[in-house]
């Protein structure tokens, strides 16, 4: 069997992931997620009616990170994500999973060289790229301003 | 003696004299639940980490033996082991305190074999070899993936690493016990396979050329085996292994199994089952062995498998390169 057949043959006989059933479910359970953030927005509104909407959101953003914080300290996190797959790793509460998960797993190797040093693996990619992102978004805009 | 270049008879028998398994929490709820001699509470087992944890498995299984046995650290000439962790630290700290001579060997998940082949050898000139491997889910999967505590979906073709370890003791004198009889040394057979998550169809061909040398080389069918047994290539790996060794004239659908597809039960959802270099030695140690010593089943060649990748080859481009050795056991 030469290389080219042998690939094919594992593209063919690969169990495919069941995309109705794991859209369905990070569709269902991201939802729920967005949900609870904006019952916390209106929240918020009603018992802080001196703050603006912009501080409102922040408020929103820093409870659904706390959120995802402790699920994941209390190890439920990964089990919602095993199910949900994108639904929770997409919403804000899935980056503080991506940050609190290797903190807390590179703890053993100490403070400095383990939690802090490993804290980003997985979410560095995230932070730099809406940084490049962001930068390259205000030139184009900066441009069209001078135009 | 040479029967061709990869395979060896053995002209003195050496014995399995002795086995011991010890299996993590989740296993033991797996099919082999009445076969393992010991079984973990929890993944942690006492410990602060979860690499302590396999340490003081390793430890555990040898003390057990050894204890069966009525045997001392000093009665072993050879500590021969290995695990999946980098550098071999698991088996290395596991023999620290036992005083024997030790040699770690890595063949990923085909680590067992390689102790085994290499302690056949090294009895020539010895009275008793010890081999070992173990794996760990939550080692594994912070060395290879990602922290456990992230919420992520596995692929339905991923395996899960098994939590165990399997020992044994080979000797020249148990006449009464299981005896190897031929081995056949792999090759590496890299059909360029990039999916991760996708191990047993990386490895199936290195499988399926080693069972076909092993045979040829011992002018023998598949049907002079009760079982061929491979280490962890999971259900769609074993499915596949079937697909090609039919592919080279080896009709054996019926005799070929794999341990990591028989370890869990469907209801486990684990995926395409286990996997691991603990994961052949528990099922050999506890199932198979037994097996065996009740003369259930009389001649297998037991077929562990492993992927020769790290974290990083993937990343950098290279594919996953399979091997598998054969040693055929009977009773």
């Amino acid at each position: 069997m030469t290389i080219k057949e042998y690939k094919e043959y594992v593209k063919a006989h690969t169990q495919k992931t069941n995309e109705v059933k794991t859209l369905t479910l990070s569709f269902i359970v991201g939802g729920i997620i967005c949900t609870i953030g904006q019952g916390f927005l209106e929240l918020y509104k009603e018992i802080l009616p001196t703050f603006d909407e912009l501080k409102i959101g922040s408020l929103v953003s820093v409870t659904m990170i706390f959120i995802g914080a402790l699920l994941t300290g209390l190890g439920l996190y990964d089990k919602i994500g095993y199910h949900a797959g994108g639904g929770s790793i997409v919403p804000i509460t899935g980056f503080a999973n991506s940050i609190v998960a290797p903190a807390m797993e590179f703890n053993k190797e100490g403070i400095i060289l383990g939690t802090m040093a490993k804290m980003f693996v997985i979410a560095g990619p995230i932070i730099v790229s809406a940084i490049v992102y962001s930068v390259l978004s205000g030139l184009i805009f900066y441009f069209i301003g001078v135009i | 003696m040479r029967l061709s270049r990869q395979t060896f008879l053995l002209t003195k028998p050496v014995y399995i004299a002795s086995t011991m398994s010890l299996a993590g929490p989740y296993e033991a709820k797996g099919n082999f639940k009445d076969f393992f001699d010991y079984v973990m509470e929890d993944d942690e087992f006492n410990e602060k980490s979860h690499e302590l944890a396999e340490i003081k498995m390793q430890k555990y299984v040898v003390s057990k033996l050894l204890m069966k046995n009525n045997l001392e650290y000093k009665d072993i000439d050879l500590y021969l082991g290995g695990d999946l962790i980098n550098q071999l630290t698991v088996t290395s700290f596991s023999a620290k305190e036992t005083n024997i001579p030790y040699f770690g060997v890595y063949a990923a998940c085909a680590t067992f074999a390689e102790s085994l082949i290499v302690g056949c050898n090294m009895l020539l000139n010895m009275d008793r070899v010890l081999c070992i491997t173990s794996s760990h889910f939550a080692t594994a999967e912070r060395q290879y993936r990602f922290p456990l505590e992230l919420g992520t979906q596995p692929t339905p073709a991923s395996q899960w690493t098994i939590t165990g370890s399997g020992a044994l003791i080979l000797d020249k004198t148990s006449n009464n016990c299981p005896k190897i009889v031929a081995y056949t040394i792999g090759k590496i057979v890299d059909l360029e396979c990039t999916d991760v998550n996708n191990m047993g169809m990386a490895m199936a061909p290195g499988a399926a050329d080693t069972i076909e040398q092993h045979l040829i080389s011992r002018n023998q069918s598949a049907k002079d085996y009760d079982l061929i047994i491979t280490g962890d290539l999971g259900r769609l790996g074993r499915d596949t292994l079937d697909y090609l060794l039919k592919e080279k004239n080896i009709v054996a659908t019926n005799i070929i199994n794999d341990c990591g597809a028989m370890i869990f039960n469907k209801k486990q959802k684990r995926g395409q089952g286990g996997s691991g270099a603990g994961c052949c030695s528990l099922v050999f140690c506890s199932y198979l062995y037994k097996l065996l010593l009740s003369k259930d089943i009389h001649r297998i060649l037991f077929v562990p498998t492993g992927a020769l990748l790290s974290k990083d080859s993937p990343l950098q481009g290279d594919t996953i390169p399979g091997i598998a050795h054969a040693i055929e056991i009977e009773v």
